[in-house]
């Protein structure tokens, strides 16, 4: 194993389908016990960027490491210490909780491993269920199944592909807890996601839209990086104001949070004359910090004309 | 490190039988389907049909007349269901095809046999299906050279058949008795063993990439060989039940005389299953899902029975046919099957026929794993 703290360190990447660029030339670095949330809308190539990290497929163009070995070609040795957790469940549905698990500790070789899938059933709080039928379990157990299953091997990098898809919040917050804890004991975590609150809980954040990385860093660097100006607004006859304001240069987004309006923009003088321009007693206006779904939404915007 | 892990391969051999063991109904299916065919196949086809019905119209009722009606009574091939009188009669049978033959005696027939005239008796076949009619007519011809000896003692004796120039012993070796079975019999065991191994490996992978289980598959470190011979290895097993069924059928049911040596069949027949599952598991590599697969396997197997001498005499087909039929494993387990069992071949007259069944497992193993790798890029 190298030594360098660089768990990913990848540059120009990209891979073409056909004559479309689904991934263009992205640059990432990740480093060890770090947790990594990758951002961007369907689509946006964050499935196959995470292939390429983990063997499943091969680069066209762009060099790099992942775990100090070559992503072009040391993909067997990768594939060793990877732990990849698909967007779609993809264990065997005919296939009991212990023999899922016992089959995957197999092909890996896991030493003891009779021990190890049981210390992996009684961490799940499986153990008395564990000749139930994968595919009897509902949403949240496949979950935490899957994600048992890709750690039976102690890998050094987890890859989770849109993990908590379909899980209820308290399935998730129990999901993120435990990620926390095996980042803290050293593994680092690349995550995709479309859940904001989600991507508050990341210690470093990339946004990836039509194969394009747009932008990265800590969650309040990527806040700025997007120089988003964003004011609410409270009163009377909210959805009228909304259409009036919708109109107005300057303004980009205007959202309907509850009895809140959120206005965004990126050019905070033509947003702060569109609201001089409708502000009156009625309404309570503040300007606030943007939120990373004013930001999220924006760049999504931006990517759309930039690429389309 | 990246050879061949026998732990790798264990893991997806034991996978795989648990699997098999899960899904109850196809591996009912895999015993039910050799079960059904051997019943089917073996008890209903027959090559030497006998006792087709026929019509008479004898316009001479003499005694001649009435011997060559006995002697064609007793050689099992014609069971008379109709005296006609006329010819439209005779014509409206064949027709509605309530009888197979006519057979017309001339009212000169006698008088004409006696005066050595050579009388005809014209035989009226429907031979739409010229199967059904073929042995019977081969009858007749050999009839006619003996019926009437008896019945022209003394001076009469003249008339009786002439011996030809030439005379032909015939011996015909390994089944004397033209018994189908003989032949059916084993040959099924090539016809159950390529549409039961094709069919279920070719599911095998298309299975995996439909459940989305074959992302996960692929990014362990698990390599394709590993996988193909992992996924293979459990239906060999069920490929040998599948002998073993058959022969005790063959043995206790049909009587199928069993010449050569069994171990040495049971040796074969493990190179026979594993090319066929290597081709199931390359259809699967090539089909996108489950559906497609099974077309591919019934594509393969089509030719498997027609073209490889199960059902039709190989040697009758024309040269590009046989050509085909030459690249069909089946064809060549089919040699070696009826030669071990019905002429008692040993591993020296089989070599000819093993080789190109080796040739097709590499091959099909071949092509499966350049495509397995090629699943996801």
């Amino acid at each position: 194993m190298n030594t360098t703290d660089l768990v990913i360190d990848v540059t120009g990447i990209t891979k073409l389908f056909g004559d479309k660029t689904v991934v263009n030339a992205i640059d990432l670095q990740v480093k060890r016990g770090e947790i990594y949330g990758f951002l961007g809308p369907n689509g946006s190539g964050k499935t196959t960027f995470i292939r390429m990290l983990c063997g499943l497929l091969t680069p066209d163009a762009g060099t790099g490491t992942c775990l100090g070995y070559d992503v072009r070609n040391q993909q067997p040795e990768i594939k060793r210490h990877v732990g990849y957790m698909t967007q779609r469940f993809s264990y065997y549905e005919d296939l009991s909780i212990r023999e899922n698990l016992d089959f995957i500790a197999r092909i890996y070789a896991v030493t003891d491993r009779a021990s190890a899938v049981q210390n992996s059933l009684e961490c799940l709080g499986l153990a008395n269920r564990s000749h139930q039928l994968a595919g009897q379990l509902s949403g949240g157990w496949k979950q935490r199944l899957a994600l048992a299953a890709c750690l039976i091997h102690s890998p050094q990098l987890l890859l989770l592909d849109e993990p908590t898809a379909g899980v209820d919040p308290k399935a998730r917050r129990e999901f993120w807890d435990e990620i926390h804890r095996l980042a803290a004991d050293g593994l680092t975590v690349l995550i995709t996601t479309h859940y904001m609150d989600e991507a508050e809980r990341c210690h470093r954040l990339a946004y990836i839209a039509y194969g394009n990385l747009l932008a990265r860093g800590t969650l309040d660097e990527v806040l700025a990086s997007a120089r988003l100006t964003t004011w609410t607004v409270t009163g009377p006859a909210l959805p009228a104001l909304a259409e009036n304001l919708r109109s107005r240069d300057g303004v980009e987004q205007v959202v309907a949070f509850g009895n809140t309006l959120h206005l965004s923009g990126r050019d905070p003088a033509k947003l702060a004359a569109a609201v001089a321009t409708v502000r009156d007693s009625r309404y309570d206006w503040k300007q606030t910090r943007s939120t990373m779904e004013d930001v999220f939404i924006s760049l999504m915007d931006q990517a759309k004309d930039n690429f389309k | 490190m990246n050879r061949f892990a026998f732990h790798r391969f264990w893991a997806i051999v034991l996978k795989e039988f648990i699997q098999m063991k899960r899904d109850r109904v196809t591996f009912a299916m895999m015993i039910g389907i050799p079960l059904m065919q051997l019943m089917l196949f073996g008890f209903a086809i027959n090559s030497d049909p006998r006792h087709l019905p026929t019509a008479i119209r004898a316009a001479d009722q003499g005694p001649f007349a009435r011997t060559l009606v006995q002697a064609l009574r007793t050689s099992d091939y014609f069971q008379i269901v109709h005296e006609a009188e006329t010819e439209t009669e005779t014509q409206r049978l064949l027709q509605l095809g309530d009888v197979q033959f006519v057979i017309n005696i001339p009212e000169d027939f006698s008088r004409k046999l006696l005066r050595g005239e050579r009388p005809t008796v014209l035989v009226e076949a429907d031979a739409t299906d010229p199967a059904a009619t073929g042995p019977a007519l081969a009858a007749v011809n050999t009839l006619a050279s003996s019926i009437f000896n008896r019945d022209l003692p003394g001076p009469l004796a003249r008339l009786q058949a002439k011996a030809g120039p030439v005379d032909f012993r015939i011996h015909a070796h390994y089944n004397p008795e033209n018994i189908t079975q003989y032949n059916v019999v084993p040959g099924l065991m090539g016809v159950v063993l390529t549409l039961t191994m094709v069919v279920i490996t070719a599911l095998a992978i298309t299975r995996e990439r439909e459940r989305g289980t074959m992302e996960n598959l692929l990014a362990t470190p698990v390599r394709p060989f590993e996988v193909m011979a992992g996924k293979i290895l459990p239906y060999i097993a069920v490929g040998y039940i599948q002998v073993t069924l058959i022969l005790v059928a063959a043995r206790c049911l049909f009587g199928v005389p069993m010449v050569g040596s069994l171990p040495l069949l049971y040796a074969v027949a493990l190179f026979f299953i594993a090319a066929n599952l290597a081709m199931g598991i390359t259809c699967s590599t090539l089909a996108k899902n489950q559906l497609q697969a099974v077309q591919m396997a019934v594509f393969f197997f089509l030719p498997s029975i027609l073209l490889t001498g199960f059902m039709f005499p190989f040697r009758g087909m024309p040269e590009w046919a046989q050509a085909v039929g030459s690249c069909l494993p089946n064809t060549h387990f089919l040699r070696i099957v009826r030669g071990i069992l019905l002429k008692g071949n040993g591993p020296l007259e089989i070599a000819p026929e093993l080789w190109p069944l080796l040739l097709f497992l590499v091959v099909a193993m071949a092509v499966g794993l350049k495509r397995y790798r090629r699943t996801l890029d």
